[in-house]
């Protein structure tokens, strides 16, 4: 826990008249998780944007890996992975990942090693051959979290990497990302499901572009004198329990 | 730039698992093609039938011997009109007076009627250069008695005026002699003289006469026997053609813009749903997440349909010269190039089309708004007889210049050195065209 991955400094993001990030310190330090949690047009996706420079920041500053952002360069090493899988659907898994290592600069000596090492961390290794049209859905998941994971990112930022997959894959989704922090290198992730909370070093609650807490989940709980991070979300969002 | 050839070649895989896009891209122009080689070759020979009320027999047959047209000989405009209306003709002609005709048209079919129009036009002089013959073997003569006529008085009236001369010009003489104060006698001397050269002139120019008038019988006689011999020894015309041959139709005068207009028309779409494609499946999100250069991204699109686009016109090419003999003048090299610069700019128009469109459906709305408007305006159909300001509009439309170019590269044999002016006003399309489109994508991302 030395080096800021991320850090946003007061963000202050408009849309027109709307404001929709309210000035949000956040911090993601290498190898912690840090959870993004939120209802629907909290600004979730906002936050996401603007750290990998899409967006600019209207007030205050978005720096990654000690870059102010946007910084093209430094996207490669940014991992990313979408809410929607965006993948090239008539191409195969490995042409997929091919295609998306040579777009992060990955050296065409080391490109095999890699995508062997990805195919192996999401297991789809037997079929990487596949067309994706031919996967299903929790395969392209795995493909999507491959393809964010190329090229060794020093910062992965993950926008709901877990809606729609079965309970077995999330786990492993999961274990993935422990062995990530493990390796030091910082996670930013956005989540529906409350449980999955539980599970990042420290969760951020993002309410009306406003950042309404973010600590340890256990120091949350106690904070709120509550049991759960649902129920934190909840007394925060001001609905009486 | 190294990202910029990955991306093509990613472009042209997707295309290549893509069977029926490029069955699409590669056998439509083809099919398309031959079915207009079709269309145009019958349409020549189209033919009608008119009815003739009253017409003199000369003018019905000259009319029946007009190419492509039939005649039908009615009693009555009441049985003609009948059959008009049972569409068993598609005119008829009576006669209403001396030189006087009414042409009635089912006017259902422009070139039927235009047809009839010519044909009947073409059967008035006919007969009338009949009649005409006859009445100049008539002339020739009349003008061989009349110039011998002629002759004779000239020669009668120059013996007259000569005559007259010697006599007044011996008055003057004596007049002279015997005293110069005599100014009346002086005068009339003047008077004398005057006469005689007059005279004198009216010979002249009467011979002059008679001369044309000989020249005249003779060119009537030439032509009286050129007449009669034109039956038995036909004039000889030997036709060249500087382009194709006499099979050279209306479809070989669009065979050049038809190919430009298939590499926009399947360049814009294709590429312009392919982009769409990126944006809404979220992939452009994700490659605007890694280094990649915009520019690199639309350079990448360019060099995957730029090659499409060469292949295409390759294809186009060897089909309608191989299987529908149309002739090109130029070189090769010089369409590929042209093609290849109006892929580049269909492609870039329809990258920044498909950014205004939120589905693919509304991308094919682009269809009739920006390319069909193109096919009026590119010279298939001519534009000379038009409003100026209808002109004009075919100057902000980028297959105007391309259709130009391929025509004078086709048809006429010109190089590319030539064409600076439409190569020029191509390369300023594709500029503004992708400089909008790198700048566009800093929606996604802003740098």
């Amino acid at each position: 826990m030395t080096a800021t991955q991320m850090n946003l400094n007061h963000v202050v993001k408009r849309f027109g008249k709307q404001t929709v990030l309210q000035g949000v310190d956040l911090t993601v330090q290498a190898g912690e998780i840090v959870g993004l949690i939120g209802p629907s047009g909290a600004g979730k996706s906002t936050v996401i944007k603007t750290a990998l420079g899409m967006e600019v920041a209207d007030g205050g500053q978005a720096t990654v890996l000690e870059t102010q952002m946007p910084n093209r360069a430094l996207l490669g090493r940014i991992g990313y992975m979408a809410q929607e899988d965006a993948l090239y659907s008539t191409l195969s898994g490995r042409e997929n990942l091919t295609f998306f290592g040579r777009m992060k600069n990955v050296g065409k000596a080391a490109l095999p090693a890699a995508i062997a090492h990805v195919a192996a961390v999401v297991e789809l290794t037997a079929d990487l051959d596949k067309r994706v049209a031919g996967y299903s859905g929790g395969m392209k998941r795995r493909l999507s979290l491959a393809i964010a994971l190329l090229g060794d990112p020093e910062l992965l930022i993950l926008d709901e990497p877990t809606v729609g997959i079965d309970p077995a894959l999330r786990r492993k989704i999961w274990r993935e990302l422990g062995a990530v922090r493990d390796a030091g290198r910082g996670v930013l992730i956005t989540t529906h499901v409350m449980d999955e909370a539980e599970l990042v070093d420290r969760v951020a609650l993002l309410l009306d572009g406003k950042l309404m807490a973010f600590d340890a989940p256990a120091k949350l709980e106690r904070q709120y004198g509550v049991a759960t991070i649902e129920d934190v979300f909840l007394k925060a969002e001001g609905v009486a329990l | 730039m190294i990202h910029a050839w990955f991306i093509a070649r990613r472009v042209i895989a997707e295309l290549l698992r893509d069977k029926r896009t490029l069955a699409l891209m590669f056998v439509a122009p083809v099919l398309i093609m031959f079915l207009m080689k079709l269309i145009f070759t019958a349409n020549s020979t189209t033919s009608v039938t008119v009815a003739t009320v009253g017409l003199p027999s000369n003018i019905r047959t000259a009319l029946n011997d007009v190419k492509h047209v039939a005649v039908v000989k009615k009693g009555s405009e009441q049985a003609a009109q009948s059959a008009l209306k049972a569409q068993k003709v598609d005119a008829y002609i009576e006669k209403t007076g001396r030189d006087r005709y009414r042409v009635t048209y089912a006017n259902t079919d422009a070139t039927k009627t235009a047809l009839v129009k010519q044909g009947f036009g073409a059967a008035m002089t006919a007969a009338g250069v009949k009649t005409l013959r006859q009445t100049v073997t008539k002339m020739g003569k009349t003008i061989t008695v009349m110039s011998t006529t002629i002759k004779k008085l000239t020669a009668a009236q120059a013996a007259a005026a000569k005559a007259a001369a010697q006599a007044s010009g011996g008055t003057a003489a004596n007049g002279t002699a015997a005293s110069g104060a005599a100014s009346g006698s002086g005068t009339a001397a003047g008077a004398a003289t005057g006469g005689s050269s007059a005279a004198g002139d009216t010979a002249a120019s009467s011979d002059a006469t008679s001369g044309t008038a000989t020249t005249v019988a003779g060119s009537a006689g030439t032509a009286a026997a050129k007449a009669a011999a034109g039956k038995t020894a036909a004039v000889k015309v030997t036709n060249r053609y500087r382009y194709g041959n006499k099979d050279t139709g209306f479809f070989d005068k669009i065979v050049p813009i038809l190919m430009g207009f298939f590499v926009f028309f399947f360049v814009f779409l294709i590429s312009g749903m392919a982009l769409l494609k990126e944006r809404t499946t979220g992939t452009l999100d994700r490659l605007l997440a890694t280094p990649v250069r915009r520019g690199e991204i639309v350079a990448g699109y360019m060099l995957s349909y730029g090659v499409l686009a060469i292949i295409q016109t390759v294809i186009i090419v060897l089909t309608t010269v191989g299987f529908m003999n149309v002739e090109i003048t130029g070189s090769l090299f010089a369409v590929m190039v042209i093609n290849f610069l109006l892929a580049l700019v269909a492609l870039a128009f329809g990258i920044l089309m498909s950014t205004f469109a939120q589905s693919e459906f509304q991308m094919m709305q682009f269809i009739p708004i920006i390319v069909i408007p193109q096919v009026f305006f590119s010279g298939i159909v001519p534009l000379d007889s038009l409003a100026t300001w209808v002109k004009d509009i075919s100057y902000v439309l980028p297959l105007t210049y391309a259709g130009h170019a391929m025509t004078q590269i086709i048809m006429y044999g010109k190089g590319l050195g030539g064409l600076g002016l439409d190569i020029a006003v191509l390369l300023l399309f594709l500029v503004v065209l992708s400089a909008l489109n790198v700048r566009g994508m800093r929606r996604y991302r802003k740098v």
